[in-house]
């Protein structure tokens, strides 16, 4: 089958979108950007395969007679599962091998032996661990490696180093050493076995109703389905950096203009808040832009400023949003720059005002400053989409719909939740119309 | 190829001739034999100026160079620290810093002080609060030129007559008073002559945009081209040979085919034939050029190079109505034009060049420039159906260029304009 790829780069995370000859999506991936965007970009493809082959699964199990729905939705997220398990051992398999690589490094002579053999019970501690991690209906915090692997380790560090006697400190920085290695390779091993092993988990929890021969052949079928990657466009920040050819490459305001498009075909505006900039965009009835105006120079009412507004506050990103939620007035912010921002913060706590309607009022300004944007681009008619990482903070989008409404009275604002990936959305589409079309 | 030689910047013998001329007239300038007066380059007075024996220092000019030398920054630093304002127009502190380094011009030697502070304010009424400032400093007569603006879009006689009336009561008095030469109108005839010659080939330069693919570049190398006529040469025979030189070139490029000269060599993809509106960025010039030629975009007609006068328009300097031409001439420069005549120049444009469409470069601390030009790129867009883009930056505060922010909307327009084309062939 043909797959079309899209990857937008972002300066956080990096996504992948794989669609069909069709235009229907298989699949999306995300991953941390990192130093390395080679890596980002396969790592991010890789996932949106991964998903993309679940999606084919899902097919087939669709047409096992015995199943119900909710036992193909249960195999699957059981599949889903069991694959981020395989895989998240065969990487922390690659990080142990690497510490014990660097051990040599670290300035502690005489100490490999016992070093090597403290790393070894803390990486079977792990290994242990990390089943229920991926057990279903499991909450975790992140599906990134760095981070998932990164607090546990910390955890049985401390453990492993109180019992052995080693430096908790030199275990530390072994970890701190290798990550960055094992995250720069892509998952190495080969894809199908680590689903044929979750499908062993799976099939070994034995709760399902079919014959599991008749859902192994499903399976089987749905991992022999190949997907070509028959073409690649690339786009967001990094998009310089990734390994394409010019003519694959497209700029991140028309991926968005068309992945909004694709999501909501009867948009015209578009309102992206990145973490580095903040569009306004125009498209007509086929996606196309026809218009489009951004920040400037500055990082003014961009994410980024709601980063700054964060470290000031001593507070999580995702919990500005909700605190605003709290404000039972808005209080003025007149600056959106990340310079004045901190000032003004810590003048209006110094004159006694409750942290969530400062909050609210500096959503607002953000919000404001967008308005600004998007009418510099020649304002809104409906629909509207919101997309990018702040459509995420329900403060923002209370600020928006109020002051869209007053602006341009009634028009429908739509924010889908996989909106993170509409530009490798549109980005996907791109690759697809370049062949097909 | 090495290097080295890869970082040369490739010029055409006429860029060379001009870098000449502009060198010769900061020698003149630097000498101290002759009297200056400073004035501004929209709409000056150069072959008046002539008649009296005097050199002109345009301190635009100065921050031109001085941005395009890395310069300005520093100057500009140095004016804000003695008061003046991020807002102001960065001209105007680039020559305040410039003074209080002393005045060196680009040959290393200082400038005087001028004997006269010329103000003609064409256009932008920054100008008026320039040269109070200088005035200040310098404690050196002025003279004002008031130059109504273009309210209507049309000039009327009254208007003309006004200018008229100044030059004859105010401008050439002082002008006698200062140099001590008595005015002869048939010398400034004479000069006038030969202005008109170079003109007429500078336009003829310009309007071979027209042709596919366009020999020059009419934004980037455009600026080249305007600056003996624009400046201290406009009425010398040696003005008259640089248009006849550069006329020469632009018809062998036309001739072979040729895309214009690049600081990195010839520019033979054109994919995208541009209209820009608005000045240049100085301090990055090669690097926002490069966003250009490496995309394959040639700019096939500006309004920057307007801005000392639409001679494409129609205006020529006239040797048989003298002073009533020197008027009118003060008259037409781009920016004392109103808006709608603005966008009517500019729609006319992307019909007569076949452009692809607009793009204006917005100038953050130039008002007269920039005042309405989000709604000029509107109508421009309505009228035309051709896709036009608007990207920041400034001309000479290398604080206010974002490399990443302008090369995001450059490439976001060459692909729209793809796009559209696409979407035109489909539907034809
Ligand atoms: S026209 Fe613009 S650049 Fe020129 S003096 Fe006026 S404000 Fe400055």
């Amino acid at each position: 089958m043909k797959g079309y790829i899209g990857i937008d780069l972002g300066s956080t995370t990096t996504k992948a979108v794989v669609m069909d000859e069709t235009g229907s999506v298989l699949g999306r991936g995300i991953t941390n950007s990192r130093s390395n965007y080679d890596t980002a970009s396969q790592v991010a493809k890789q996932e949106a395969v991964v998903d993309a082959r679940l999606a084919l699964v899902r097919r087939e199990l669709m047409d096992i007679a015995s199943l119900s729905e909710d036992d193909v939705v249960d195999l699957v997220k059981g599949l889903e599962s069991g694959f981020r398990l395989e895989q998240f051992i065969e990487q922390l398999g690659d990080l142990e091998s690497t510490c014990k690589g660097n051990v040599d490094a670290t300035r502690h002579k005489g100490h490999e032996e016992g070093l090597r053999d403290a790393l070894t019970t803390l990486f079977g501690r792990l290994r242990e661990d990390v089943v229920g991690l991926f057990a279903p209906g499991a909450k975790r915090k992140s599906d990134f490696f760095r981070d998932l692997a990164g607090t546990r380790y910390m955890h049985f560090g401390e453990e492993v180093a109180s019992e052995t006697g080693e430096s908790f400190d030199t275990l530390i920085n072994l970890y701190d050493k290798s990550i960055i290695e094992v995250e720069n390779r892509p998952p190495a091993g080969d894809m199908s076995n680590k689903f044929n092993r979750a499908l062993n988990r799976v099939l070994e929890q034995g709760n399902i109703k079919a014959d599991s021969s008749q859902i192994a052949t499903a399976v089987k079928a749905a991992l022999e389905v190949p997907i070509d990657e028959t073409y690649v466009v690339g786009t967001g920040y990094g998009r310089v950096r990734l390994p394409f050819p010019k003519e694959h490459i497209r700029s991140e305001i028309l991926c968005h203009g068309l992945g909004a498009h694709l999501m909501f075909p009867k948009t015209r505006t578009v309102l992206d808040i990145g973490g580095q900039d903040t569009k306004g965009i125009q498209i007509d009835d086929k996606g196309i832009v026809v218009n489009f105006q951004m920040n400037d120079r500055c990082a003014a009412g961009t994410g980024r400023y709601l980063g700054y507004v964060a470290d000031e506050m001593n507070m999580g990103l995702h919990e500005l949003g909700p605190l605003a939620m709290k404000a039972t007035k808005s209080v003025r912010i007149n600056s959106t720059c990340t310079v004045f921002a901190g000032a003004e913060l810590r003048d209006r706590l110094a004159l006694g005002e409750k942290r969530e309607d400062i909050l609210a009022g500096l959503h607002r300004a953000i919000i404001l400053r967008a308005m600004s944007i998007i009418s510099r681009a020649g304002g809104i008619t409906d629909e509207f989409t919101f997309t990018g990482g702040v459509a995420k903070n329900e403060a923002a989008v209370k600020e928006l719909e109020q002051l869209v409404e007053e602006n341009y009275g009634k028009v429908t604002i739509n924010i889908d939740p996989d909106s993170i990936y509409t530009g490798a959305l549109g980005a996907a589409e791109f690759a697809r119309r370049a062949v097909e079309e | 190829m090495s290097d080295k030689a890869k970082s040369e910047v490739i010029k055409e013998p006429s860029m060379l001739k001009q870098k000449e001329m502009i060198a010769s007239n900061y020698e003149r300038l630097t000498s101290g034999k002759e009297k200056t007066v400073s004035t501004f380059v929209p709409g000056n007075l150069n072959e008046l100026i002539m008649c009296f024996d005097m050199v002109n220092n345009l301190p635009e000019i100065n921050a031109i160079q001085n941005g395009m030398r890395k310069q300005s920054g520093g100057m500009i630093m140095d004016a804000e620290k003695s008061g003046h304002s991020e807002d102001v127009c960065t001209y105007v502190k680039a020559d305040i810093g410039m003074m209080g380094r002393g005045n060196i011009a680009p040959n290393g030697k200082p400038i005087p002080p001028p004997d006269l502070l010329l103000l003609s304010y064409t256009g932008c009424f920054t100008f008026m609060k320039w040269f109070e400032l200088l005035r200040h400093e310098y404690k050196c007569p002025t003279v004002m030129l008031h130059v109504p603006y273009e309210g209507d879009g049309v000039i009327t006689d009254n208007m003309r007559d006004y200018v008229v009336k100044q030059l004859k009561t105010e401008v050439i008095p002082a002008f006698e008073k200062i140099s001590g030469v008595k005015f002869d109108i048939d010398r400034l005839r004479e000069y006038l002559a030969r202005s008109a010659k170079a003109e007429d080939d500078l336009v003829w330069c310009l309007e071979a945009g027209k042709n596919k693919p366009s020999p020059i570049d009419a934004y980037f190398g455009g600026v080249y081209y305007i600056g003996p006529v624009f400046s201290a040469f406009r009425g010398t025979q040696q003005a008259v040979d640089y248009y006849t030189m550069l006329r020469g070139e632009v018809e062998q490029r036309i001739k072979e085919k040729r895309g214009p000269i690049t600081p990195d060599g010839d520019m033979n993809e054109q994919k995208y034939r541009l209209i820009v509106e608005g000045p240049p960025n100085w301090t990055h010039f090669r690097e926002f050029w490069k966003l250009f030629y490496d995309e394959g975009a040639v700019v096939v007609a500006s309004t920057y190079t307007k801005v000392g006068g639409s001679y494409d328009l129609g205006f020529r300097h006239d040797p048989d109505r003298p002073l009533e031409s020197m008027a009118e001439y003060c008259l037409t420069c781009y920016t004392n034009r109103n808006l709608p005549a603005r966008v009517d120049t500019l729609v006319d444009y992307v019909g007569e060049y076949e452009a692809d469409g607009l793009l204006i470069n917005s100038i953050k601390s130039c008002n007269s420039f920039s005042a309405g030009q989000l709604m000029m790129m509107r109508e421009v867009e309505r009228r035309t159906g051709k896709p036009a883009a608007f990207i920041e930056t400034d001309l000479v505060d290398p604080r206010y260029f974002s490399h990443a922010n302008v090369k995001n909307r450059l490439e976001s327009y060459f692909q729209m304009i793809d796009q559209k084309r696409r979407s035109s062939s489909a539907a034809a």
